[in-house]
């Protein structure tokens, strides 16, 4: 996690200084859009960490890997896709979600395909999803995504 | 006790007895309570650490790639081109999917192809930069890249299949 965090310091240091040197007032205003995504998230973001503190305690790990492991096979996998599909989750709620799964030993393959029909697939978002295509064509995207997801989290299964 | 007063205390109210149950928890010796309350500042410092540089990141792009500009272009170019601002678009959105139904009638309206409407869908829902930035500081870089490799070609093939299926079907894109 520490390299990660070098990453990110190490590229906006990097991006500040070029934008700086290109037109200062530009930056300036970059800091201030940043800032305030970063204030409107922050509280939220307390509260979900909180939360999967919580969870985290209440749900013993033997159990993540039980149902979420490795040898959890297509249970596991199938169980993730489920409630990716369903379920509307934030990214900046999820990935805490997803890396605390991971850390308790849940499979790539298994987070992989839960973030992805997460991102991809809605059925709770389906009816206004028909509004805007028409009910052949939202049922056909959904389901095609949920076929991508699958490949993904299976390939990211064999890769990781 | 106002409405108003209370939308602008509620968020802190998780907040507020966490903090105190942390601290009635170390008091007492209430394990349980510790473990959590180090669990929360173990994700708090991991959080801490990153997402406050992904967002001047995420300010900085903003104000260099304003999408309204990119927009411009869109339904005029075709070919690689077309599909390569589409993604671009997608990539500096920010929000859950069905907040890109509405931009995905824009593009419909502007002349954007079939293909490159469900491009757009499938690079919205997997490439968008603030959520690769959160994804490369919880899951790592190798996680992130191979996920993005993996769902590029499956996202526009989907845009192909799509364009193949609904080709002579009418298809539109309603406002809602």
């Amino acid at each position: 996690m520490v390299n990660n965090a070098f990453i990110f310091i190490a590229v906006s240091i990097i991006l500040s200084v070029i934008s700086f040197l290109l037109d200062k007032d530009k930056t300036i205003l970059g800091f201030k859009k940043g800032f305030k995504m970063f204030k409107n998230i922050v509280i939220p973001f307390l509260n979900i960490l909180i939360l999967v503190s919580l969870l985290l305690f209440i749900v013993p790990p033997q159990m993540i890997v039980k149902y979420l492991g490795a040898g959890s096979g297509a249970i596991g996998f199938a169980i993730a896709a489920v409630v990716g599909s369903i379920t509307l989750i934030p990214a900046f709620i999820s990935y805490p979600i997803a890396s605390g799964l991971l850390k308790q030993g849940a499979s790539y393959a298994t987070v992989a395909v839960f973030m992805t029909t997460l991102m991809m697939v809605g059925v709770v978002t389906l009816p206004l999803e028909i509004k805007y295509f028409g009910k052949k064509v939202a049922i056909l995207r959904n389901l095609l995504n949920l076929l991508a997801a699958i490949i993904i989290g299976i390939l990211i299964g064999i890769i990781l | 006790m106002t409405k108003k007063h209370w939308e602008k205390i509620k968020p802190y109210i998780w907040l507020a007895s966490f903090a105190v149950f942390s601290v009635v928890s170390f008091w007492f010796g209430f394990d349980p309570g510790k473990t959590i309350y180090q669990s929360f500042t173990k994700s708090f410092i991991e959080m801490i650490t990153f997402i406050p540089f992904l967002f001047i990141i995420v300010g900085l792009f903003d104000v260099w790639f304003p999408k309204e500009k990119i927009e411009k272009h869109i339904g005029k170019e075709s070919g690689i081109k077309g599909m390569f601002l589409v993604i671009v678009l997608a990539m500096l959105q920010a929000g859950p999917l069905y907040g890109a139904f509405p931009v995905a009638y824009v593009l419909h309206k502007k002349g954007a192809s079939i293909k490159n409407i469900f491009i757009y869908l499938g690079a919205f829902s997997t490439l968008k930069i603030p959520m690769l930035g959160i994804e490369i500081g919880y899951l790592g870089l190798r996680f992130t890249l191979a996920r993005t490799l993996v769902a590029l070609p499956l996202f526009i093939a989907v845009g192909y299949f799509m364009e193949w299926y609904l080709k002579n079907r009418n298809f539109k894109v309603n406002e809602v």
